[in-house]
């Protein structure tokens, strides 16, 4: 018969190893959304030039609003890493202060998206106009529906560490999230670079 | 023994009498790709032929120790048993080498015939090239000879040992043009122009079909490539100048509608530019043209 | 109210059930045939006993069986469109038009494709992967038995959609990969091309996960002692699929999801104009098809080494090749795709580079062929029929091997692309490699699951019946494509000679169903006579993994305790050196059994039903109950639950004492 400590320090080992499991396998599903991202820019790359007689991206990009957008997601990825760094102090509070301050940004970034979405479609520039438009909606709003989803997941998380509190079970989750919501960002780089910077000076 | 003997000779003499069947049956009946008619097909017969004889030197001792090996190591026969023989470096190293060197010499064919047949490069000739607009519509091949400003639905009239540069687009969906005889096939598209160089070698009707799937009445493109004597050609050509149609905009719009198992008609004189404009639609927006989007229901 | 009433309904009406003869056989088949079932398991007083032992399980050795189970009868639906093609080729000539009009002929030629791959051999593919590589590798699980089971039922979901087509609506006739333009709304006006978008995606879903599970399994749960080297093959080339899956799986989601969107809210992206490019779908959707065939195949080809090497008694020859020829292969298949269209005119630069890496790719799988046929060399070879299906697997895929080396030579190919010569060489590599490992895999582990041996002749008779057929059915579509005969053809002119040729294909298909007849009545016969077949040892056939180590039929535990590995093969050094393991107890942590996987899958169907006949509301509101589910789930705190030894001990004699039970029949 193993003693107490012996078991508790099994059972430690494989709660360890399952959260390394989990982190394990989120990473590869997060490396497969890089791929179904990498699909999307590609096709982007193909067909942004088509723009079938209606505007290309320098006519429809406004930079500064873009910037804005930036700094709202940026800001939201820095405050997710104090909200993990709280976490890891097992500061409930703390955690749910900047939680909430993140998933404050993204609300934003993402009503400065459907905002910018909203203009371009009353103005006749919508997704149906032209190839390029079909791919740059797509792209940016498949991204958009990814912060979604994740800010659906942070609000959940919230309530759970509110009603819960720091489990090891939320603190896992915890970390998915953060590696969803950075992940999210670095692609929102590319995106910035590629669809926005690239498209405004006529590339 | 004797049993597995009489079944291996049994096996034998059916394979032998499917193969005289079938060398009966080939022989009255003719296999365009391996009987051609011009020199792109030929040229690409013979390719066929070297890559197949140089997969035998691989397919040979595949089937060759398949049989040996299952027959001498078979449970009860008493043949040498080395269960724990994992692997041998000279062994795997030749059947590294040698699919590596069939392969390598495939790929030298590969790059020399790839550019040297390439469909978009005209084919050096003394007679002077004839120029074939090709449209492919639903369901028949609409051919416009620009420089004869003539046109012709599922024929198309080429003179004998003459290049033939013909053009190709779609007002339908994607499909290939085909005509196995003079060699091999290229995909029509809405919106692009591709290019496939052909010649006939000699005289006769050679069959022509489409090659992806373009819809309900997609088995009714056949159409006849019909290579003559140029004086032939040139009567061909006179008469179809002497029809009574003409391929203007609304005559195109037409044949345009949905038809398949068409039989071939002519037109004596063409829109000007019709080809160009068909292509171009789909480009930019076009004042009174369909734009071909998600609109429309097509029957 | 009625003008909303209908507005909810989409596009639903009457005149969408089927409207002719055979398209209303084809439903009532369907429909009669899921009543039966239902009716004899509500006879038999099943359902509750479905439903907590199969329905809700997390065993992956049960979601293997249901894979199979599914994959099975899809592949008799497969079958069926085949046998109709096949009759509709042998009599469609001249004045005649045969039995099946055009349209109808598309859409059973594009089911055939689309059932065949997605759901016979990427359901054996998963199910075989399920019930084998934990068992394997010396683990109890896959690394996430929920999102398993989870995929398995989006799986089901896919197949219910794609059979739900044959009742209310039809299905695409755009070929089995649909190319736009022709499945644009404006060539493909009617609900089809929806139905074959909606179902792979939601089974797409399904496989993306497993691929995720897979990888991890493998990667994260082998048993102590057992690094990558010393795995089985079999894991080898599940670990090499599953990255592919990883890789090419989100393509198809994005591709499918473009399609969707061109079809739903007018987008551009590949429609004949407006800026579309459908070039461009060809290039994605092979990006993605490319892989999928060695994902399909590479698990086949770890069979096949499990096989020979047992059959032959001897180790795997070549072990280290093989592993470097599994990942040459999983590398050089995302480097190939643009052979599927070398006529679509990229030019000579860009189709001779394909050509090369294409038969660059062949280099790897001779050398594995090379492999097996020197493990059978100085072996001890007992031809039962899995050795039987690799023997066939050898003669078909070496031919459809050498026609896919001339195919990828661009200028062979641009006479035999899309031809029957192509038909013929991707049956002998998917039917010949895919279907026939499985069968044999099917086959080899089936008394591992279920305790009891299949009948080995009617086996025999299967096979002989398979691998006649097959050839008859394929090799004179070679000869067809080299006279011209394209594919997916409804009628053809008589002059050309075709016939005849196609009446021998058919005649073929006669004899692959003698051979599926056989496999029917070897189940049936088996599971009547289970008492005298049983497997009482647990190691049949002489094996050398570690999936031999564990009693017929594998106990939901896998093992009492886990194995600590030495060797490569380490059951079969144990049998050698004649070390019994001792029987040990260990409290043991399992998954729960969760009905909410069956939730999610069926609100995934709602989506997909919603979506394909425009009732937007209803895919709005079942994408909220996934979401509503998934949340349900996290809150489950209590995921688990723990075998203690002392039970672990009851079960295990129980299952001894139920042995001496059979000992009595044999």
């Amino acid at each position: 018969m193993s003693t107490a400590t012996e078991a508790n320090g099994i059972e430690i080992r494989r709660e360890r190893e399952a959260t390394e499991k989990t982190v394990f396998g989120f990473w590869v599903y997060l490396m497969t959304d890089c791929v179904l991202f990498a699909s999307l820019f590609a096709v982007y790359a193909v067909i942004h030039g088509n723009t079938f007689g209606g505007p290309s991206g320098k006519d429809i990009f406004k930079l500064p609003y873009v910037l804005m957008e930036t700094f709202a997601l940026l800001t939201s990825s820095f405050t997710c890493g104090l909200a993990m760094l709280a976490a890891q102090r097992k500061a409930k509070r703390q955690v749910l202060f900047w939680l909430g301050v993140t998933f404050s940004l993204g609300l934003t970034f993402l009503c400065l998206e459907l905002n910018e979405f909203h203009h371009l479609t009353s103005e006749g520039n919508s997704w149906r106009r032209s190839g390029f438009l079909s791919s740059y909606f797509t792209l940016v709003g498949t991204h958009g529906l990814h912060i979604t989803f994740g800010l659906l997941w942070m609000a959940i998380m919230m309530i759970y560490i509110w009603k819960r509190g720091l489990t090891d079970t939320v603190r896992k989750r915890l970390t998915l999230l953060s590696l969803f919501w950075h992940f999210l960002d670095v692609i929102w780089i590319f995106i910035f670079t590629i669809v926005y910077l690239y498209g405004s000076i006529g590339l | 023994m004797k049993k597995n003997r009489k079944i291996v000779l049994g096996a034998l003499v059916v394979l032998l009498a499917i193969a005289s069947i079938a060398g009966w049956y080939l022989h009255r009946h003719t296999i365009p790709v391996l009987q051609p008619a011009g020199p792109i097909a030929e040229k690409e017969r013979n390719i066929i032929i070297f890559c197949a004889l140089l997969s035998t030197v691989v397919v040979v001792p595949v089937f060759t120790l398949l049989i040996y090996f299952a027959w001498k190591y078979r449970e009860g026969n008493n043949a040498p048993y080395s269960p724990d023989l994992g692997g041998n470096a000279a062994a795997e190293t030749v059947w590294w080498l040698i699919p590596i060197a069939i392969i390598s010499v495939i790929s030298v064919v590969t790059w020399r015939s790839t550019y040297a047949l390439d469909p978009f490069k005209p084919i050096s000739s003394p007679n002077p090239t004839i120029h074939v607009e090709v449209v492919a519509l639903d369901w028949k091949w609409l051919f416009i000879y620009p420089n004869q400003d003539v046109a012709s639905v599922n024929e198309v009239a080429v003179p004998v040992n003459t290049p033939v540069d013909f053009e190709l687009t779609s007002d339908t969906v994607m499909t290939s043009f085909w005509a196995p005889q003079l060699g091999g096939q290229m995909y029509a598209m809405p919106g692009m122009q591709t290019q496939l160089n052909l010649e006939a070698s000699k005289p006769g009707n050679f069959h022509g079909l489409a090659a992806n799937i373009s819809g309900s009445g997609f088995a009714g493109m056949d159409f006849t490539v019909k290579s003559m004597p140029k004086s032939s050609y040139n009567a061909w050509i006179v008469s179809a100048k002497h029809t009574d149609k003409q391929l203007n905009d609304g005559s195109y719009a037409l044949l345009a509608r949905p038809s398949s198992y068409v039989l071939p008609s002519y037109y004596s004189s063409v829109e000007p530019n019709l080809y160009d404009t068909i292509m171009l639609k789909y480009m930019t927006p076009i004042e009174g043209t369909s734009t071909a989007t998600t609109t429309g229901v097509r029957s | 109210m009625t003008q909303f009433a209908f507005a909810l309904l989409g596009r639903l009406s009457w005149s969408q059930f089927p409207q002719d003869a055979i398209t209303r056989g084809g439903a009532a088949g369907i429909v009669l045939g899921l009543l039966f079932v239902l009716a004899v398991i509500t006879y038999l007083r099943k359902w509750k006993w479905l439903w907590k032992e199969w329905f809700t399980t997390q065993d992956p050795k049960r979601i293997g069986v249901m894979y199979i189970i599914v994959a099975l009868v899809m592949l008799l639906r497969g079958g069926s469109d085949a046998v109709l093609m096949r009759t509709q080729q042998a009599v469609s000539v001249g004045n005649n038009y045969g039995i099946l009009n055009s349209n109808h002929f598309q859409q059973i030629a594009s089911a055939h494709g689309t059932i065949m791959i997605f759901f016979v051999a990427m359901g054996l593919m998963f199910g075989i992967i399920n019930l084998v590589l934990p068992l394997q590798i010396g683990a109890r699980d896959v690394a996430f038995p929920f999102l398993n089971a989870t995929s398995f039922w989006l799986f089901f979901a896919g197949m219910a959609l794609v059979n739900s087509s044959l009742v209310i609506g039809d299905f695409s006739a755009a070929g089995w990969l649909s190319y736009p333009p022709l499945s644009e709304l404006q060539y493909s006006p009617t609900v089809g091309v929806d139905y074959w978008i909606w179902s792979l995606q939601i089974a797409g879903v399904g496989s993306l996960l497993s691929g995720i599970n897979f990888l991890v399994t493998v990667l994260r749960m082998r048993a102590p002692g057992m690094s990558l080297m010393k795995m089985p093959m079999f894991a080898w080339s599940v670990l090499g699929s599953m990255s592919l899956v990883a890789f090419a799986f989100p393509i198809l989601t994005v591709t499918l999801a473009l399609l969707a969107l061109d079809r739903t809210i007018g987008t551009h992206f590949f429609t004949a104009g407006g800026g579309g490019n459908a070039m461009m779908y060809v290039n994605l959707i092979w990006a993605w098809g490319h892989p999928e065939v060695y994902i399909l195949v590479l698990p086949a080809f770890g069979v096949y080494s499990e096989i020979v090497a047992t059959y032959a008694r001897k180790k795997l020859f070549g072990y280290t090749s093989m592993v470097w020829a599994i990942w040459i292969i999983v590398l050089l298949s995302f480097t190939v795709w643009l052979h599927h269209f070398f006529t679509m005119g990229a030019g000579s630069n860009v189709n001779a580079f394909f050509g090369i890496m294409t038969a660059v790719i062949a280099i790897p799988t001779g050398v594995k062929i090379f492999n097996w046929l020197f493990t059978m060399h100085r072996g001890r070879i007992s031809f039962k029929s899995p050795m039987l299906w690799f023997m066939g697997f050898v003669v078909t895929f070496t031919i459809g091997g050498v026609a896919g080396v001339l195919m990828s030579v661009p200028i062979i190919d641009y006479q035999v692309h899309n031809s029957l010569f192509l038909v013929a060489h991707f049956h002998m590599m998917i039917v010949g490699g895919v279907l026939f490992g499985y069968f044999a895999a099917l086959t080899y582990w089936f008394p591992k699951i279920f305790g009891f041996r299949l009948h080995e002749k009617l086996g025999t008779y299967a096979f002989w019946f398979w691998i006649s057929g097959f050839l008859t059915a394929f090799i004179p579509l070679y000869i067809l494509g080299f006279m011209g005969a394209t594919r997916r053809l409804d009628h053809y002119s008589a002059s050309l000679g075709w016939q005849p040729l196609f009446i021998v294909a058919g005649f073929g298909v006669v004899l692959i169903g003698i051979g599926v007849g056989f496999q029917v009545l070897q189940l049936v016969v088996s599971i009547w006579q289970r008492n005298e077949r049983r497997d009482l040892s647990g190691d049949p056939w002489n094996g050398r993994t570690l999936e031999w180590s564990v009693p017929s039929p594998a106990p939901f535990y896998n093992f009492t305790k886990q194995p600590v590995v030495t060797d490569r093969d380490q059951f079969w050094v144990d049998k050698q050196s004649g070390k019994k393991r001792r029987t040990e107890y260990e409290d043991i942590v399992l998954p729960k059994n969760s009905g909410l996987s069956v939730a999610i899958a069926a609100c995934a169907f709602m989506v997909g039903f919603g979506m394909i006949w425009h009732m937007y509301w209803l895919a709005l509101l079942m994408l909220f109950g996934i979401i509503t589910t998934l949340v349900v789930r996290s809150m489950n705190e209590e995921p688990e639950y723990v075998l203690t030894a002392r039970e672990v001990e009851k079960l295990d004699h129980a299952r001894i004492r139920k042995l001496k039970e059979y000992e009595a029949y044999q």
